[in-house]
Parts: structure tokens; C-alpha cells; sequence
């Protein structure tokens, strides 16, 4: 079995829970990057706070911290709280953001690169987080020097082991907080750089959360800090062993694991679990599928490709076949998903063509459109009687097919948004069924990022290429499910089978809404 | 995205995930608390480093010598780089505690020794031997310290080695 099917099950269930508390749009599965930049900006607007007030050196960085959490508790101190607990959703978001990613198999072919870009990021959240902690110089903070060094020290590269710097009172200069200082904004500077590249190759990222969600989680971290303020150790004594150490465990983690098993065990747990990452993208060996191509005599550069493809896989270059039109699409191969989304944005991918072959100006060669309207004749001739249905759907959501609904029959998609919307006039207008129902991943959970906002927009006739106004919304049914919703998705098409038989033959224009079109 | 729609279950939903995000994220930045240490137990750190002696003699080129050589490379004595080992060895209350043979650091061989090992000790009095060679010599030591320390719960004593300053000292 696929090491992922479990994981993205079980985030199925979660999310569809999530679903019914928070609604799609505020589902913070749905945008767990989001949060992970939401976040960072709690986490960095209170930390230029507490630097006001933050002071180097010996005893003066303690005092300064104590003087915040104690003396002006009620901002520095939960300015403090919120950047400790900020930091430590920081943490869980990207977590759960990596292993959704992962569970999803969003990670591979044209996407390794957020994935690649993205390791990184963790080190130095890591980094970020423990000199962070550092600052604060108790007991904590001496423990953390300590074995951090120490795990240093195991690298052949220092001349004198650097823990030696807190063997002793006598041998620490409070200079130290100064580079640490640097250290701890220059790291998370670093990190938003990252950020950025992060999303180099993502159309219309989403970094920030619905404001309800951020709303909702800002007020959390609010509570928190203020139920559960962050406190400090004692002050920290070079000449004591600190014992009992309440460590953060989203950041310190790490320690007892080094204490344990030794720091070359770590530095080995560290190299192999980063070389891995960044070498998941390409394991276990998959054949990439082959990427959208374009093709000009169909192409008039309208730009719908290029407006609809969620991994920025299209430019829009000068014409280079002597055509009328001032520009064309290019695919680039290496961001190109092979989704299909461009295909159906595109005008002339349009099933009523018949005069000539059905090659649209931008199309799929394993999974062309003309194949689509293939599938959907042979679909269409299974079916008999009244309440035909046929199911588009998507490969990464439901399989309609299994389920075995009567006088229904499926074809498949690589992404529902890859199936340009007359196809839904054209099975309706030739009588090739009774109902169109689309599916494909949930709202929000879309394999390929927008796949269920394009069609929305596209049906609700707000995003080109529209469905014409002719077609009758009745005979129409989307809802939108993943493999864990079958049960709900069948009751919903078995509903609609019984509403659409009382309609009548779908081709008869008496049987359709009197539209300017029709009625023309 | 269809607009959100809220109603009072709904947002007590929410309430719930948001206390149980809180509350996880809440303990696990304090809790379980980690002890790494025995309280009732003091630590000795012997940390120091310290080049020894050079492994080779030193040799005075013959005049012969210095002739074959280019007129800029002529030195008239050279050494070896490669430094010796150091022995390190301490006994606590007439027990030997630690033994260990320091090899000199870099590619060549040519930099200092090092060390730094934690030990951790009953509290009470107690009679500390420290000795070091830092030269070819295969008997005997060249720096030994006896000390009597009181260590106290919880302490951290730490024991260094400045040769300048005449070899092992307790901080």
C-alpha cells in the first residue's frame, strides 16, 4: 500500500470535520501556510517589541527579560507570550503543512521545488527559535548554550571546543548576547527571504488566512499568553548544573535526543532526515507525465492558459509563426504539472468542433481533450432510460466509478477544471444524458491548488471560459468530494437522478429555460 | 471560495478546536519538564586544550645542505610540525577516573590536543589527582595537581589547564 494512503485518510476525515466547524474558507487545513506566514508576523511583530527593551550582557539580558515579564506584564509580557507561542504554532503549521503536502503527493514532478525550497526553511526556524531562547540567559538558556555547543564541538572544524566559552563563570563574555542578538533577527530575515522563494513558482499563492481564521487564532494565541504567560528559569549560574528544565518541546526536542544518543548520532539524524527530504521529490522513481503542449494553429494568445495555471507554467511570448495575433502561450516544461486546467481554459477546446479534429490551442498529449469527448460519447452510450447521468470527475478525489450508481457512468479527469465548461452544453444539448454532475476534491483541497475556484467561476459565469447561459442549471448538479465522502456523494447524485426525471429530454428546447439564446 | 456562513454551533465548534490547539500548544511549551541531572549529584567539566611538545628533533642543516637548497628557503634549523600526544589522567579519592591518550588536532597533526568530558560526582570532600604529559617521554608525567574540593549538590566545578600559568586549575 502507498505509504501515504493512510496519513491522507486520515487528514480526509480530519478536513471534513473541519469542513462542517470552520466551513471551507476557514478550514485551516486548507491554508497551513497561510498560517505558517501568519505566524511569522505575530512572531516578528512581537519580537520588535520586546528588542525596545531587550538588553545585552551579564546579568542585564535577564534582567531585561524579567523586567518585561514581571514589571510590564501587561504588553512586554504578553508580547513575550505571543512571540513564544507564536513561535511554537510556527512550528506545528509547517509540521502539518510538510506531511499534508507529502500525504497529498503534492511534492513531486513540477512542484519539487516548493518542496526542496522548503527544508531549508526548517533549519532555520529551528535556528530562529533556539537562539531565541538563548537570549533569555537562565537556566533554560545555559542548558541550551551548552549542549548546543557541545553538538558543535563534534564537527572537526573548531580549533578549541566553543562549549568551553560556559565551563565557567570566568570564561563568559557578555559580548556574546550581541552576535546572538544578530543572530536571532539575521535567521528569521533569512527565513522570510526564503519565504518568498518559497513561492517563486506558485500562481496566486494565498499568504494570508481567511480574516476569520486569523481572527480566530489570533485571539487563541491572545488567551494563551494571557492565562499561561511565558516565565523564565532562574537566573543562569555557570557554576550549577540546571536540572529541571521546561523545555519547548516543538524547538528543544532535539536536546534530550542529543543528550541520549550523543551528537553524532544527531548530526547524523540531522544530515540524513535533510538529505532525505530534499531527495523525496524524486523517490521512489515515478515517470513524469508529459507536459501540456502547445498548439499555435489553435492558439490566439487570448491569455486564459496563462491566467489559469496555478504553477505560473505558462509565458506569454511574441508570435513566432507569422500569425495575425500579437502573442503566444509557452509551456515551461519544468513548472508544468501536466493538470490540464490550461487545456480547459482554453476557447477552442470545445467538444461541438467537428469540421475539423478537435486539437485545442493548448492540450495534454497523454490525456487530450478530443479523448475527453471520446470518453464522454462511449460513457454517454452505456446509459438508458430516464435519469442518465454523467459524472465528470477528478483522479485525486472521489472515483465516481466505483461506486456503481445506476444509469450513471464516469470519465475521469486529470482536475475537473481541466474540462472546459461546453462540454456540459454538449452532453446536455445532444442528449447524451440527462444530468451533468462535476466533482473533484473538496472546496479548498484541490490537488492542483485552483481547480475548484476555476470552475466555480466559470459556471457561475465570472471567469472565462463561461458556460453559456443556455445550458439549464438544473440539469446541473456539482458537488465537490473527496474519497472518504462516497456515502454523501451518492445520496447527492441519487437526489438529482430523481429531480432531473421529472424534467424531460434534455435536448428538447421546450423542456429548457426560455434564455435570450434559446429563445433566439 | 463560497462565503462562510456562521452560526452559533458552528462558532462553539470553532471555540473547542481553538482551547484544544491552545492547550496542546500550551503544555508542550513547558511540559513534561526534563530532568537531565541527578540534583543530588555534583559535575566535574575537564575541558582544556593545550599543543604538546613536538614529536621530532629538531635538525641543523649541514652547510652542504643549505647549499642545494634556493637562496630564500635556506633555514638553517628545521623541526618537525607533528606534535605528541597528550596523556591525560585523573583519580578521584585514589580511583582512576579517566585515562586517555589526547591526539594533536589538524591535518598535519600539528595543532593542539583537546578535551572536554563531564563526570558526574557524589557531594562531600573529596582528594582530585590531575596529570598530564605533553612530551615524547614514556614514563611519568610532566604537570600533576592534587586538590582536596568540597563539592556541594548541583555544583559545577570545572577544571582547566593553562601551562603558562603552571598547569591544571579548578574554576
Amino acid at each position: 500500500m502507498d505509504i501515504r494512503t493512510p496519513l491522507k485518510l486520515i487528514f480526509l476525515w480530519l478536513e471534513g470535520w473541519f469542513d462542517r466547524i470552520f466551513t471551507p474558507a476557514w478550514n485551516p487545513f486548507y491554508c497551513l501556510g497561510a498560517l505558517g506566514y501568519f505566524y511569522f508576523w505575530v512572531v516578528a511583530g512581537s519580537g520588535l517589541y520586546l528588542y525596545i527593551f531587550f538588553d545585552t550582557g551579564i546579568p542585564q539580558a535577564f534582567d531585561s527579560v524579567e523586567y518585561m515579564t514581571h514589571e510590564q506584564w501587561y504588553l512586554a509580557g504578553i508580547m513575550r507570550s505571543l512571540h513564544r507561542y507564536g513561535s511554537d504554532a510556527m512550528v506545528v503549521m509547517t509540521m502539518m503543512h510538510l506531511v499534508r503536502e507529502f500525504a497529498f503527493d503534492r511534492y513531486r514532478g513540477g512542484r519539487w521545488y516548493s518542496w526542496v525550497t522548503g527544508v531549508p526553511m526548517i533549519w532555520l526556524v529551528f535556528a530562529a527559535g533556539i537562539t531565541g531562547y538563548w537570549l533569555v540567559w537562565d537556566e533554560l538558556a545555559q542548558y541550551i548554550s551548552i549542549v548546543t555547543t557541545e553538538w558543535l564541538d563534534w564537527l572537526p572544524i573548531f580549533g578549541e571546543p566553543i562549549a568551553r566559552n560556559f565551563m565557567a563563570p570566568s570564561h563568559f563574555d557578555g559580548r556574546f548576547f550581541t552576535l546572538l542578538v544578530f543572530l536571532h533577527i539575521a535567521v528569521p530575515l533569512i527565513l522570510l527571504f526564503l519565504m518568498w522563494f518559497h513561492l517563486q513558482r506558485i500562481n496566486y499563492s494565498k499568504t494570508n488566512p481567511a480574516r476569520g481564521l486569523a481572527v480566530g487564532t489570533f485571539l487563541m494565541l491572545l488567551a494563551l499568553s494571557i492565562a499561561e504567560p511565558a516565565i523564565s528559569h532562574e537566573i543562569a549560574d555557570l557554576a550549577k548544573v540546571p536540572t529541571d528544565l521546561r523545555l519547548d518541546w516543538f524547538y528543544l526536542w532535539s536536546y534530550p535526543m542529543i543528550e541520549e544518543f550523543g551528537a553524532g548520532f544527531m548530526w547524523w539524524f540531522a544530515f540524513a532526515g535533510t538529505l532525505l527530504l530534499i531527495l523525496v521529490p524524486w523517490l521512489p522513481p515515478r515517470r513524469r507525465r508529459a507536459r501540456a503542449e502547445v498548439n499555435l494553429d489553435n492558439c490566439n494568445g487570448c491569455t486564459r492558459c496563462y491566467d489559469d495555471c496555478p504553477f505560473s507554467a505558462i509565458e506569454m511570448v511574441p508570435r513566432t509563426d507569422g500569425a495575425v495575433f500579437e502573442r503566444e502561450a509557452r509551456v515551461i516544461p519544468d513548472l508544468c504539472v501536466s493538470c490540464g486546467i490550461c487545456a480547459g481554459a482554453c476557447p477552442t477546446a470545445t467538444p461541438f468542433r467537428r469540421a475539423s479534429d478537435l486539437t485545442p490551442g493548448i492540450d495534454l498529449p497523454e490525456h487530450p481533450i478530443a479523448d475527453v469527448r471520446e470518453r464522454t460519447e462511449q460513457a454517454a452510450a452505456k446509459l438508458s432510460g430516464q435519469g442518465r447521468i454523467i459524472v465528470f470527475d477528478c483522479e485525486h478525489a472521489l472515483d465516481t466509478a466505483k461506486l456503481g450508481i445506476a444509469n450513471a457512468a464516469s470519465v475521469e479527469l486529470r482536475c475537473t477544471a481541466m474540462l472546459p465548461p461546453s462540454f456540459i452544453d454538449y452532453v446536455l444539448s445532444r442528449g447524451l444524458a440527462d444530468g451533468v454532475v462535476l466533482t473533484g476534491c473538496r472546496e479548498g483541497q484541490c490537488q492542483y491548488r485552483l481547480g475548484n475556484q476555476w470552475v466555480d467561476g466559470r459556471l457561475e459565469g465570472t471567469r472565462d471560459p463561461m458556460l453559456r447561459k443556455r445550458v439549464p442549471r438544473e440539469r446541473l448538479l456539482k458537488t465537490w468530494a473527496s474519497p472518504a465522502d462516497g456515502k454523501r456523494f451518492r445520496h447527492d447524485v441519487e437526489a438529482f437522478q430523481q429531480r432531473i426525471e421529472t424534467l424531460g429530454d434534455p435536448s428538447d428546447a421546450s423542456t429548457r429555460h426560455p434564455t435570450k439564446e434559446t429563445a433566439a | 471560495m463560497s462565503e462562510p456562513t456562521m452560526n452559533a454551533p458552528k462558532l462553539f465548534g470553532q471555540a473547542v478546536v481553538y482551547g484544544l490547539f491552545a492547550l496542546a500548544v500550551g503544555y508542550l511549551a513547558t511540559r513534561p519538564v526534563w530532568s537531565h541531572f541527578d540534583a543530588s549529584n555534583a559535575r566535574l567539566l575537564v575541558s582544556f586544550t593545550h599543543g604538546g611538545k613536538t614529536a621530532g628533533d629538531c635538525h641543523r642543516r649541514t652547510a652542504k645542505e643549505l647549499a642545494e637548497l634556493a637562496p630564500n628557503m635556506r633555514m638553517a634549523t628545521v623541526c618537525t610540525r607533528e606534535r605528541v600526544p597528550l596523556l591525560f589522567e585523573m583519580s578521584i579519592d585514589g580511583s582512576p577516573v579517566h585515562r586517555e591518550s589526547l591526539p594533536p588536532t589538524g591535518l598535519r597533526g600539528d595543532g593542539p590536543s583537546r578535551i572536554y568530558e563531564k563526570f558526574s560526582v557524589q557531594p562531600g570532600r573529596h582528594e582530585v589527582i590531575l596529570k598530564l604529559r605533553d612530551t615524547k617521554r614514556t614514563e611519568g608525567f610532566d604537570y600533576e595537581r592534587r586538590a582536596t574540593v568540597e563539592l556541594k549538590p548541583g555544583q559545577n566545578l570545572s577544571v582547566d589547564f593553562k601551562a603558562a600559568q603552571g598547569g591544571f586549575k579548578f574554576e
